[in-house]
C-alpha cells in the first residue's frame, strides 16, 4: 500500500463538542495506522469530498480525533455519525515530545480547538502523574460555548492537574476568568527553569502566550504550526515555512526555533 | 577510455530493440520538445534555438548537429512526475467504501540527450522524492531502470547558467553513456557511466577513440563553459535569501511578476503537487489524482482563516528564497541547476540571476 492510501476506520461514537466541533471515536476495520504518539496527525479523508489534516486527540487503545467544520472535508468528517468509515493516514509529524519530559513541570496552554492536540499528551502525563513536577493547563476560547472537552476539566483537575479556564467574552451564568489566555500565564507553574510549555492555538496566541512564558523564565516553549498540507508526508510542498517542511520537521517545533519566521510578514 | 559513434540511428535502434521507449529532442510546433522518437530521423538536425527574457525562437543552422540547442520548454519532469497521475479509486460499498489502488506499469524510458543540467535536476528530483522516510513509489516506478544518454553541452544558451551551479556543462556521473556531439560531422564521442551503459554499447558498431579526437571533445565542453549567457555567483546565496527576506526589491519584482506560475511548470526540479477528489454523478465512485501544484496560486497557501501568502511580493519570495536558500535545509543541495528556463518562459522576461544580483546588490549597500 502506498503512502497516499487512506487506511478505512469507522466512527463508533461522535460527542458533540461545541456548535461546530465534534469529536469522533475511532476503530480501525482492519488493520491500524501504526501508534500515535501525542502531537502527531493523521491526513483524514471524507469518502468523495477530500482529505484534511487533523491532530489526534487521544492516543491508545481507543483513538479519537476532534474536527471543527472550517470547510467542505472538515463539515463532512466533523458530520460522520456512528457507523460512518472515514479514511485515516498517518500518522505523521513530530510530537510534543512529552514523553522526554519526565521529571519537569508542564505547562500545557490551548487555545479553541488547539486544544485538541494537547490533550493526548495532558492524558499521557496525568496516566503517569508521579512523573512530572507541577502540571498546569491554561485554557482560551472565545466564549463559554467554545470550550471543547470542558466536562473533562474537573476530571484532569482530580488527577493532579490545575486547570485554569479563560474567555474572551462571557455569556450568562459565566463565572470564571475573561480576557485572553496571556492573563493566565502568571498562573502557570513555580519552577520556570524547570518546565517545559506546550502551546497549540492561533499562530498570534501562540506568540504571545510563548513570550509570555518565556518572560517568566521558561526556557522550553514548544508550538504546533498550521500549514496547508496535501499529502503529509514531505512531497507536496505546501506546508513550507522557511527552512521546513511542517509535515515532516514539525508540527510541533520549538518556539525560539521558529520566532523569527513567525514575525515575516506572509513567510 | 572513450568511444566513438558515427551517428546515434544505431544506439537509437538497439535501445528500441531492447525494450526501450526512446524519448529525446524533437522539432514541433515551432519549439524543440522532448517527445517519443520513432527513429534517430526525428532528432532536430540543423537546428538550434534563440533564447532571452521572455523569448524562445528555433533556428536554422549552418550545421546539421542534433544537439546544438540548449533547454526547451519541457524537462524530463513531465516522464517522471507526470502533470496529473491517478493515485487511487474508490467505490461505494454497503457499509463504507473500498479503495483500489491504481498499478499502472509505466514505459520503460530511454531518455536520449539529456543534458548535464538536467541530470542534476532529476538527481534532485530523486532526492525530494524517494530520499526521505516516505518514498514516492509512482515516482519511483517510473525512475527505475530508466536508461541515461547524456549529452554534454557545446552550446550553451543566452539565458544558461550551469557553470555558476556547478551542474554543467558536462556530466561526470549518473548516467548510462555520455555523448559529447562534434557539430556537423555526425560524430559522438561516448564516454560509459554503468555496466547497463557497457552492454548497450557493445551491441552497436562503435570504435575507439584516438586521443586527438577525445582531447578536441573535452575542449569542446570546456569551452562551453566559457560562453554561457548568464551568471549567478552561487557564494553565499543561501546566506544571501535567509538575511533578505524584508528586502525592497520584492516589491519590485512583484510589480512586474503576474504569478502565472510558468516559472515553476517549466522549472526542472519544481515538484508541488496538490491532490484532487472527483465522484461521478451517482457518488458510487472517487477518485483522487494528484496534480502539479504551484506555490504562486493564492490557494497554494490556504487555511481556514485565509491564505498565508496573499501578495505577488510574498509568493515570488517563496519560490526564490525555496529554490535557492532553504531547499540547502530541507533537501541537501539547491533546487536550481542553472537551466534557464524560468527566465525564458516568463512571460514577462523576469530574469532570477538579475533578481538576485539586485538582492546582493542591496545587501550590500545596506552593509556599507
Amino acid at each position: 500500500m502506498t503512502a497516499m492510501t487512506p487506511v478505512p476506520y469507522r466512527v463508533t461514537e461522535r460527542r458533540e463538542e461545541t456548535r461546530d466541533t465534534a469529536t469522533l471515536v475511532l476503530r480501525p476495520c482492519g488493520e491500524p495506522i501504526p501508534p500515535v504518539r501525542p502531537g502527531q496527525f493523521t491526513m483524514m479523508y471524507a469518502y468523495g469530498v477530500g482529505e484534511a489534516p487533523i491532530s489526534v486527540s487521544r492516543t491508545g487503545a481507543v483513538m479519537e480525533q476532534t474536527v471543527r467544520d472550517v470547510g467542505a472535508v472538515s463539515r463532512a468528517l466533523a458530520g460522520s455519525g456512528p457507523g460512518r468509515m472515514i479514511g485515516v493516514r498517518g500518522p505523521y509529524g513530530v510530537g510534543w515530545g512529552v514523553e522526554d519530559a519526565v521529571g519537569r513541570d508542564l505547562v500545557f496552554a490551548g487555545g479553541g480547538i488547539g486544544l485538541a492536540p494537547l490533550r493526548p499528551a495532558i492524558l499521557y502525563a496525568l496516566r503517569r502523574r508521579a512523573s512530572y513536577g507541577a502540571i498546569t493547563v491554561l485554557i482560551g476560547a472565545r466564549t463559554p460555548a467554545d470550550l471543547i472537552y470542558r466536562a473533562e476539566f474537573d476530571g484532569w483537575r482530580e488527577r493532579g492537574a490545575r486547570v485554569e479556564v479563560t474567555v474572551d467574552r462571557a455569556g450568562d451564568g459565566w463565572r470564571g476568568n475573561v480576557g485572553l489566555i496571556t492573563s493566565l500565564v502568571s498562573l502557570a507553574c513555580a519552577d520556570p527553569p524547570n518546565a517545559t510549555a506546550f502551546i497549540c492555538g492561533p499562530e498570534v496566541m501562540m506568540r504571545f502566550t510563548a513570550e509570555a512564558l518565556e518572560a517568566r523564565g521558561l526556557t522550553d516553549v514548544r508550538i504546533s504550526l498550521e500549514r496547508n498540507m496535501r499529502c503529509g508526508v514531505g512531497w507536496c510542498g505546501h506546508c513550507q515555512l522557511g527552512p521546513r517542511l511542517v509535515c515532516r520537521d514539525g508540527p510541533v517545533v520549538a518556539y525560539r526555533d521558529v520566532a523569527p519566521e513567525l514575525l515575516v510578514k506572509e513567510r | 577510455m572513450a568511444w566513438i559513434l558515427d551517428g546515434v540511428a544505431g544506439l537509437h535502434a538497439a535501445l528500441v530493440e531492447s525494450g526501450y521507449t526512446v524519448i529525446g529532442p524533437t522539432v514541433r510546433d515551432r519549439a524543440i520538445v522532448l517527445a517519443e522518437l520513432g527513429s534517430a530521423d526525428d532528432l532536430p538536425y540543423g537546428w538550434g534555438v534563440t533564447l532571452e527574457p521572455g523569448g524562445y525562437r528555433i533556428r536554422r543552422r549552418a550545421d546539421s548537429a542534433a544537439f546544438a540547442h540548449s533547454a526547451g520548454p519541457q524537462s524530463w519532469k513531465p516522464f517522471l512526475h507526470p502533470p496529473r497521475v491517478k493515485l487511487w479509486d474508490a467505490r461505494r460499498t454497503d457499509d463504507g467504501f473500498e479503495i483500489r489502488e491504481e498499478r499502472e506499469e509505466p514505459p520503460r524510458y530511454a531518455f536520449l540527450g539529456v543534458r548535464p543540467c538536467d541530470l542534476r535536476a532529476i538527481g534532485i528530483l530523486d532526492r525530494v522524492l524517494t530520499g526521505d522516510r516516505y518514498r514516492d513509489d509512482s515516482y519511483a516506478a517510473r525512475r527505475d531502470g530508466i536508461f541515461i544518454i547524456v549529452v554534454n553541452c557545446t552550446e550553451p544558451g543566452e539565458t544558461c547558467f550551469c557553470v555558476s551551479m556547478g551542474t554543467g556543462p558536462g556530466a561526470d556521473s549518473g548516467y548510462d553513456l555520455a555523448l559529447t556531439e562534434f557539430a556537423g560531422e555526425g560524430r559522438f564521442l561516448v564516454d560509459v557511466g554503468s555496466d547497463a551503459g557497457a552492454d548497450m554499447l557493445a551491441r552497436i558498431e562503435h570504435r575507439a577513440a584516438d586521443p586527438v579526437t577525445e582531447t578536441r571533445a573535452r575542449a569542446e565542453v570546456d569551452a562551453a563553459a566559457g560562453r554561457m549567457g548568464r551568471e549567478m555567483p552561487a557564494d553565499g546565496l543561501r546566506e544571501l535569501m535567509a538575511g533578505s527576506l524584508e528586502a525592497a526589491r520584492w516589491d519590485d519584482v512583484a510589480r512586474r511578476c503576474l504569478t502565472c506560475g510558468n516559472c515553476t511548470m517549466v522549472c526542472p526540479t519544481c515538484y508541488c503537487t496538490t491532490v484532487e477528489d472527483v465522484t461521478d454523478l451517482t457518488g458510487d465512485h472517487a477518485e483522487r489524482w494528484q496534480r502539479w501544484d504551484s506555490c504562486f496560486d493564492l490557494d497554494f497557501s490556504h487555511l481556514p482563516g485565509g491564505s498565508v501568502r496573499t501578495s505577488t511580493k510574498s509568493r515570488y519570495r517563496q519560490w526564490l528564497t525555496h529554490k535557492l536558500g532553504t531547499w540547502h535545509d530541507q533537501f541537501g543541495s539547491s533546487g536550481c541547476v542553472g537551466c534557464g528556463r524560468c527566465i525564458v518562459w516568463c512571460p514577462v522576461g523576469i530574469d532570477l540571476t538579475e533578481e538576485v544580483a539586485a538582492l546582493r546588490q542591496e545587501r550590500e549597500d545596506s552593509d556599507e
